[in-house]
């Protein structure tokens, strides 16, 4: 199975299969292998909004199962996910939160906040960390706190960021996001800095790739784009 | 190394009556595997080439008809495209027993869903049932689906693999053999096809598969599903390899064997007089 982070041989053993067992390639007791997201995730907070933004490569082991996935997922009007990790987990969990988040929301009466959101993942991310390969970064707007991006990282803890960036491609863009962001942005040149801070990931880290796919989420609309894979602002 | 968990203190009973699954077994045959070297009893699998596209008004699924025992080949003609209702069908690649039994059971409910209903069956249902059983047991049904269908909103075409996960796309394939089937989908596919060309491209990305990946082998199917007419499996759409040469028996001519002794027995006394009674 595949891991966020590319690490040494032994570890990427499947998961549930304890280290040393002389398991077979045709045994039907393994589990199958495990489709994930080697992933460049990021979500950036700008004046009046957030940035979401990833890549679409999913891969399995060496294979690319998907080049134009979705892995910005929306789970309310104006609350959305980014996902990475297991593609299976992460995308159960957030049908969970999706179910529980609309539940919510017609108890409220009201659009639920982001604050919400992240704490329900928190929640369910927390209680079953053991079983779970899932690092997710929600973002969303909402009329109580504005903009708003928080980190819920593979432990399961929860912390509200100006910024956030995860996946395999993550660590080589981390000091870049340092040196260029600063707040109050505008929403342009959040956007433009979302872009191409992917695109250096992209370029560096094998497990990311395909097209670009941002999310710009203000006060009044939800707005999405997407660059193609041969029209990227900064190339391999 | 592994260690069989015995309960050490109330919160380990406690968490032992909580219910939900146990994957302890799991952990067991690891232990034995490891220390007795018992090796666990292995399955027929389909190393298969299944694929999938969706056509201007149509979705189309293919696949290839090999089921393989480890290297022995246990059926030539196998068939992998499953009915799960008149407008919705599956491809599958995995194992077997696996695949046989979970397209079966999601026939069943989707038919009985539709009769509570009374509403014909959309293709979103069959995903989510499917991906959420199929990551409850975390990977341990080996089953990799090419799904397809044609509802009231539309064609569909998912791939969903074995922890649960799904992706929907406009054409895939899944399988031992899916990276040859996908070099022939990724050069030719369009998404204006008629469904005639549409056949044919399966057709030509399974044959990929058929001939250029060791698990896959024997016909193709083909399965067609189109808004009014609903699913339509063309069993052995393709024969690449079929027997050229059979085997000629000629019978032996009279007199091959001679006879030393000739007896004839009478096995069965057949009584005349036989009265019927009323």
């Amino acid at each position: 199975m595949d891991f966020l982070a590319p690490r040494s041989a032994q570890e990427q053993m499947v998961r549930h299969v304890e280290e040393g067992c002389p398991y077979r390639a045709d045994d039907v007791m393994a589990p199958e292998q495990a489709v994930s997201t080697g992933t460049t995730i990021m979500a950036v907070e700008f004046d009046g909004g957030v940035v979401m933004g990833a890549d679409s490569r999913t891969s399995t082991g060496q294979y690319v199962a998907n080049r134009a996935s979705r892995k910005i997922s929306k789970v309310h009007d104006k609350i959305f996910v980014c996902r990475c990790g297991s593609a299976a987990d992460t995308q159960a969990l957030t049908g969970f939160v999706v179910n529980y988040l609309g539940q919510h929301a017609v108890e409220l009466g009201k659009q639920p906040t982001v604050n919400t959101a992240a704490n329900l993942f928190k929640m369910i991310a927390y209680n079953n960390k053991d079983n779970l390969l899932a690092g997710l970064i929600v973002a969303g707007y909402d009329d109580k706190r504005g903009g708003q991006v928080y980190s819920i990282p593979l432990g399961g803890s929860r912390i509200r960021v100006p910024w956030a960036c995860d996946g395999s491609g993550s660590g080589y863009i981390k000091g870049f996001i340092d040196s260029h962001y600063r707040p109050g942005m505008s929403k342009a040149e959040c956007l433009e800095f979302v872009q191409k801070a992917l695109c250096f990931a992209m370029s560096r880290d094998g497990s990311s790739g395909g097209v670009v796919r941002t999310l710009v989420i203000t006060k009044d609309k939800v707005e999405e784009s997407m660059i193609e894979g041969n029209k990227l602002p900064f190339g391999p | 190394m592994v260690q069989v968990e015995e309960p050490q203190d109330y919160v380990d009973v406690l968490q032992s009556h909580r219910g939900g699954f146990s994957f302890e077994n799991c952990k067991r045959n690891a232990y034995l595997a490891a220390q007795a070297g018992i090796k666990p009893p292995t399955a027929m699998k389909s190393g298969t080439t299944i694929c999938g596209i969706v056509v201007k008004d149509a979705v189309i699924l293919a696949a290839d008809t090999r089921a393989t025992n480890g290297p022995m080949v246990a059926d030539k003609n196998c068939e992998k495209l499953h009915y799960i209702a008149k407008n919705i069908y599956c491809a599958g690649a995995g194992t077997a027993a696996d695949l046989q039994h979970t397209t079966e059971m999601m026939e069943s409910q989707i038919e009985l869903l539709r009769m509570a209903t009374g509403t014909q069956p959309r293709v979103c249902t069959v995903v989510k049932r499917l991906s959420s059983m199929l990551f409850k047991y975390q990977g341990y049904i080996g089953c990799a689906l090419v799904l397809g269908g044609f509802d009231v909103t539309g064609p569909h075409l998912y791939q969903i693999y074995p922890h649960g996960s799904t992706d929907k796309l406009p054409f895939t394939t899944m399988g031992s053999g899916s990276l040859a089937a996908m070099a022939i989908m990724e050069a030719e596919y369009n998404e204006n096809m008629s469904i005639e060309e549409g056949k044919k491209l399966v057709a030509k990305a399974i044959r990929s598969g058929i001939f250029n990946d060791l698990g896959s082998g024997g016909n193709v199917d083909v399965c067609v599903i189109t808004k009014d007419a609903g699913g339509n499996i063309l069993r052995n759409y393709e024969k690449p390899n079929e027997r050229k040469f059979r085997a000629q028996h000629k019978a032996f001519p009279k007199g091959t064997t001679p006879v030393i002794k000739e007896t004839i027995m009478k096995l069965v006394s057949v009584e005349t007089d036989v009265v019927m009674r009323d």
